[in-house]
């Protein structure tokens, strides 16, 4: 272990305090009878429950891969041992960490999901000193076996078998520790707990936890027993594994689908409710900035935005010490951007909400006892209209990680160096046109994000009618 | 009503200067025309006089606001504010980077973008309200809740994929039509079904299950009860109550976006290579093509604003309750 140095990047920090945030919102919560009523309506619901856990697997992946470092480079042959470490300039995460091997073996090209062999055909030399094409193998996928062609399938078969059995101990210990905390949270012996939350009466719905990740499970159990010795989902052309592709990318989905509505909230929240509040010419002006920002068509303005901050960026080199901070920097700069182009729909609904708040008897009665504007804005009015704020939310969640995927492809995302969906997708479109053709990619992507963006609808869904007083 | 359109009318241009106010600020303020200049040219190997060379070539080496070396009206129209920014309210764009008059190209190319974009549109409206009325006629049903769930799903898979996937299905493994092009005349239509197809299909999701909830809260109103009470059949009133006052929200929500339709879609003309106003701009955003993504962002607020006012009318219109003053 050589050790490094902590490295904070601007959108690990944000989305650290964001997840700060919301746990202390959520505390705040517990306090609040109808807060906690509709919360209890998410967990009750199975949907809910479901949507939740698997946004929680995707979460931890992403916040372990939120914390960087930068590693100590091994001293020199030679040097001595006293002599200053040096930083090496790569920008390590949690997740490079933990997931080592994946990242570190990299073959030469393409190769298909589980292979032992390359993808094409390369000449080489065969013992016999004569040269012949083929397909090589792998340096390390399925490197263990000594006779490939005909240990592969049963070497397959065996690591998923094995995965099987892991998967079920571990569902068993999730399966246990949440019975015994029902049974400990209710004061009930553990065989009742168990009895009710199979019967689906464990208060919220712990059935479809349980169930879910008895699925995931079953999934990731067999995936990471082959992904030991294999790569489960190929590799892509410069010979990356691209399961560690789609891991990494997760951070960049939640990154965007979360810190832009930070960017947004405090905007859309303070000019919707002055707007609402104040009305005349506050309400004219404010109300003029969004009419001129809704009417520019959303990707131009983006793609305006970008271009720009694209040029900032390569004209100020300097102030970036490491490439990582350089995609950060975009990366937060993408966020901002799209930030500043969405707030206008929140905007618009929060200050007609307002306005219908500002006519009702009690904030009339507020003001005829000489409550202050601001008091009236934060007792008032402010928590009346967080239901929508958080309903809007979640609901924006998907359709961030959906836009980045699409703005990466057309040339105004994130950084080509930051790895996202849009960025493999684009990499990997170029790739149908061969022949045979190279879909692995694709296919990893594809499955990553809809179980994401799905996850994150219907859980959109779930809060919205649980929160939403006309649903 | 006319007072209001003639209000309206008079906002629009005020929203127009907005709109060219912060585009000159984004792309004149931000960044000076030198940083440009630098990036366009390759940061290294620049020296100061190809700078300006490339400003002059450009008309970006005039002062940004105000002229103080000329004389009379010249001190306000001899800058780069009037030359790049004012003169696009006479739908003068100036050159772009090839040479070629944006104007004109703009002009040749809108043609594409509504071969695609309108039989897009009109199909897309027809199927969705279509299914979303299905869906309310067996509301309540298993039926129902599998599509609600199917819609939820099809909302979940990015644009990138249908468009990357139907074109591996229908071209490359069916060999049903031609994988991207554009012709003119009628064989044209053999280039135009797959992207419309893949724009219908794209648009399934979110918008059934959008006009799904109009319905619903359309068929539990009172009306409804009592059209259903003096005997109309479930089809009856669905088609002849439900359906008409339905329309009402979403028509006038659509309207919005038909003036947009001349702007194409980016990503279905850049996928299936249509020469549309879409690949254009992807083209120039590649390109870092400044003075096209200009132009592209000006005439897509002009449409946007003729959108929101045909809106505003569309409401007097199809719904007599509404009354505009």
């Amino acid at each position: 272990m050589m050790g490094g140095q902590a490295v904070f990047l601007w959108t690990d920090l944000l989305l650290f305090g964001l997840v700060g945030c919301i746990t202390l919102a959520g505390l705040a919560a517990r306090r609040s009878e109808p807060m906690r009523a509709a919360w209890r309506r998410v967990g009750e619901s199975t949907v809910g429950m479901v949507s939740i856990t698997i946004l929680a697997l995707f979460l931890v992946v992403g916040l372990l891969d939120s914390v960087h470092y930068r590693e100590y480079l091994a001293p020199g042959a030679g040097a001595s041992p006293d002599a200053q470490r040096v930083l090496g300039t790569e920008v390590r995460s949690g997740l490079d960490a933990f997931a080592a091997p994946l990242r570190t073996r990299v073959e030469k090209t393409y190769s298909a999901p589980l292979s032992y062999r390359l993808f094409a055909k390369q000449t080489q030399e065969a013992a016999d000193g004569s040269q012949q094409r083929d397909f090589p193998r792998l340096k390390f996928g399925g490197a263990h076996l000594q006779y490939p062609d005909e240990d592969h399938a049963g070497d397959v078969l065996g690591r998923i078998g094995l995965g099987l059995a892991l998967a079920a101990c571990a569902w068993g210990v999730f399966a246990g520790g949440l019975v015994q905390a029902v049974a400990w949270s209710r004061g009930v012996p553990l065989g009742a707990a168990w009895r009710a939350v199979w019967r689906g009466k464990g208060g919220l719905a712990w059935r479809a936890v349980l169930a879910t990740l008895g699925v995931l499970c079953l999934i990731l159990g067999p995936v990471l027993a082959l992904a030991t010795e294999y790569h489960v989902f190929g590799t892509d052309k410069v010979g990356q594994d691209v399961l560690f592709l789609t891991l990494k990318s997760i951070r960049t989905a939640l990154v965007i689908g979360t810190l832009t509505t930070l960017v947004t909230l405090p905007l859309a929240v303070a000019l919707g409710i002055m707007a609402g509040y104040l009305g005349g010419w506050v309400d004219d002006v404010i109300q003029y900035v969004y009419t001129v920002l809704n009417s520019i068509p959303g990707v131009l303005l983006i793609a305006a935005a970008v271009l720009m901050m694209q040029v900032v960026i390569d004209t100020h080199p300097h102030w970036f010490e490491t490439s990582a901070e350089r995609a950060d920097a975009r990366l937060l700069a993408l966020c901002v951007i799209l930030g500043m182009t969405s707030w206008t729909g929140l905007c618009r609904l929060l200050r007609g909400e307002t306005l219908k708040l500002r006519e009702l008897e009690y904030v009339q009665a507020a003001r005829a006892f000489g409550v202050s504007t601001a008091r009236i804005l934060s007792r008032h009015i402010l928590p009346n209209l967080m239901h929508l704020v958080l309903i809007a939310l979640v609901m924006d969640f998907s359709g961030l990680v959906l836009a980045e995927a699409v703005l990466s492809y057309v040339g105004i995302g994130v950084d080509p160096n930051t790895v996202s969906f849009g960025t493999m997708i684009n990499a990997a479109r170029m790739e149908l046109a061969r022949e045979p053709m190279v879909w692995w990619s694709l296919i990893a992507a594809f499955i990553f994000m809809f179980v994401l963006v799905l996850a994150a609808n219907l859980f959109a869904d779930v809060v919205r009618d649980a929160f939403d007083p006309r649903a | 009503m006319f007072a209001y359109i003639v209000r309206r009318l008079l906002y629009a241009p005020l929203i127009l200067i907005g709109v060219n106010l912060l585009t000159f600020a984004l792309f004149f303020v931000v960044n000076t025309p030198d940083d440009m200049a630098r990036m366009q040219l390759g940061a290294k190997r620049v020296t100061p006089e190809a700078i300006e060379r490339w400003k002059v070539e450009r008309g970006y080496d005039k002062p940004l606001l105000l002229n103080a070396g000329a004389q009379g009206l010249a001190r306000v129209t001899d800058t780069i504010f009037f030359e790049k920014s004012l003169r696009m309210f006479a739908f003068d764009f100036g050159r772009a980077d090839d040479g070629r008059d944006i104007a004109t190209e703009i002009r040749t190319r809108m043609r594409p973008s509504l071969a695609v974009a309108v039989p897009t549109f009109v199909l897309g409206l027809f199927v969705t309200v279509s299914l979303a009325l299905l869906l309310v006629f067996f509301r309540g049903t298993y039926l129902d809740f599998q599509g609600v769930v199917l819609c939820v799903a099809m909302m979940s898979i990015s644009s990138l994929f249908y468009i990357i996937g139907g074109q591996w299905l229908v071209s490359k493994v069916w060999h049903l039509v031609p994988i991207s092009g554009y012709g003119e005349g009628v064989d044209n239509a053999r280039f135009l079904v797959l992207p419309v197809l893949i724009g219908v299909v794209a648009g399934i999701g979110g918008s059934a299950r959008w006009y799904r909830t109009i319905f619903l809260e359309e068929a539990g109103k009172d009306y409804v009860r009592t059209a259903r009470a003096k005997g109309l059949s479930e089809l009856q009133a669905l088609f002849r109550h439900v359906l008409k006052n339905g329309m009402i929200p979403i028509l006038t929500g659509v309207v919005v976006v038909i003036p947009s339709l001349f702007m194409g879609s980016l990503l279905t003309e850049s996928f299936f290579g249509i020469p549309g106003l879409g690949s254009y701009t992807i083209d120039a955003i590649n390109a870092q093509d400044f003075p096209v993504v200009r132009a592209m962002v000006f005439i897509g607020s002009v449409f946007y604003i003729i959108g929101l006012i045909f809106t505003d009318l569309s409401y007097t219109l199809v719904d007599p309750r509404v009354k505009l003053q």
